[in-house]
């Protein structure tokens, strides 16, 4: 469907109480912080959140925990220096922690959004992350069966993209954006810019516009 | 041995040429000691080949970082890709030698990094356990024994492990091991006799 240029608070009208969000970002770098904050105006609570770390500081998905709208955290590295906001909740028994290899949250993202019922992965093989899971030996090797995660939601940051919804990202912001494009049944991606249909280069886009579904420019 | 003189050995091993991931905090610093004609590549995963150091505040962009969030260069020759490629590539067996920390490693290479169990812990895994299976070598890079003296090379972790049998090397401020079929093997050590380190750890060590 055709993607529906709009502002941060309208963009997010959609997302409900319990939904799974899937955040972008690596620490900040390629965290959607207004659409973040344009969450939290909405109101929307008891969420599942997927994204790499639990936040960072006091902004952007921290900010969204510690205004106690996060039911449960699905991420690879919680702990950091200043995840204050998630160590406090989860300490007080106030937010759910499950804990995935940095991989494999990726990679069943992507086989969320590429079809892929599950899938046989050699991390964390012989270790707490597979105790009880279904394993199965593939010419000779130890695999373990990974399921994939699927969100309602993906708020993810972009650098520029056309009116059409066609990304391009900017160094390491890319990270996880174009995985979780293509893992939601919606999908919000905020901008720094926002160019006419043509200007950019097809062979240059990273997240081709059918993934899109509301584009919101925010100016760095 | 410090910690810098470490990272120059571990440096001085790293193959000319190779595709490398240096794990956050200690293994950073080996990148410090790459000689600018050894054509190494550093991997970071949060998606970029060709990174280049860590930069001063005044020079950094918040969109360009490495894994332990801290601002790098972009070297010429660099490339960006998103995280599920990141991690094929680490995965598919792409990246020649990885170094990582560790809390333990065990005579046979079982890593232990990510968890030291203690209950008001709360664990963080991040990409180690995809780097343990994924690096053709795996190397560790670690002081040999805890602030308390206990040894960090053990016969079996105690700790929750990371990866099974996959660590090849362990440097340590002590001495230098190689994981081999036949069993844990002193390449070199700095300052002690291959005997007094023997006497010190509870796990059999073949001569270099």
């Amino acid at each position: 469907m055709k993607t529906q240029v709009t502002d941060a608070l309208t963009a997010v009208q959609e997302i409900n109480d319990s939904d799974t969000v899937l955040v972008g970002g690596f620490g900040m770098a390629g965290m959607p912080v207004e659409l973040i904050d344009a969450l939290i105006e909405h109101g929307a609570g008891d969420l599942t959140i997927v994204s790499n770390n639990a936040g960072n500081g006091d902004t952007g998905l921290a900010a969204l925990i510690a205004a106690g709208r996060v039911r449960k955290m699905v991420c690879s590295f919680p702990r950091q220096a200043d995840s204050w906001h998630f160590d406090s909740m989860y300490r007080a028994g106030k937010i759910e922690l499950e804990l995935v290899p940095q991989g494999n949250l990726a990679e069943r993202m992507r086989a969320a959004g590429a079809g892929i019922g599950a899938f046989y992965c050699p991390t964390g093989v012989g270790t707490p992350i597979a105790e009880g899971r279904e394993t199965r030996v593939i010419d000779g090797r130890e695999y373990v069966l990974e399921y994939p995660i699927h969100g309602d939601v993906a708020l993810i940051r972009a650098h520029v993209a056309d009116r059409l919804g066609n990304l391009v990202y900017r160094k390491t912001a890319r990270n996880f954006g174009p995985v979780m494009a293509t893992a939601a049944k919606l999908t919000i991606a905020q901008v720094s810019r926002i160019v006419e249909i043509g200007e950019l280069d097809p062979e240059h886009i990273v997240t081709p516009s059918i993934y899109v579904n509301r584009l919101v420019e925010v100016a760095p | 041995m410090k910690i810098d003189e470490l990272a120059q050995v571990i440096a001085a091993d790293i193959p000319e040429g190779a595709y490398v991931n240096l794990g956050i905090g200690q293994p950073t610093s080996i990148a410090r000691y790459l000689k600018p004609d050894s054509g190494v590549v550093l991997h970071t995963e949060n998606g970029m080949l060709g990174m280049g150091e860590v930069v001063p505040a005044e020079e950094a962009d918040v969109d360009l970082t490495n894994a332990g969030k801290q601002p790098v260069a972009e070297l010429p020759g660099a490339a960006y890709f998103h995280h599920a490629d990141s991690f094929a590539m680490m995965r598919g067996g792409h990246l020649d030698v990885c170094v990582m920390g560790a809390f333990q490693v065990s005579a046979d290479g079982d890593l232990a990094n990510w968890h030291t169990g203690a209950p008001d812990a709360i664990p963080a895994v991040g990409g180690a356990m995809d780097l343990a299976v994924g690096a053709k070598e795996v190397w560790v890079m670690m002081t040999l024994f805890t602030r308390t003296g206990a040894p960090k090379l053990v016969p079996a972790c105690t700790y929750p492990l990371t990866g099974k049998a996959c660590v090849t090397r362990v440097y340590t401020d002590v001495a230098t091991f190689l994981i081999t079929p036949g069993g844990v093997r002193v390449r070199e050590t700095h300052g002690l006799t291959v005997e007094e380190l023997a006497t010190r750890l509870d796990v059999p060590l073949l001569a270099p």
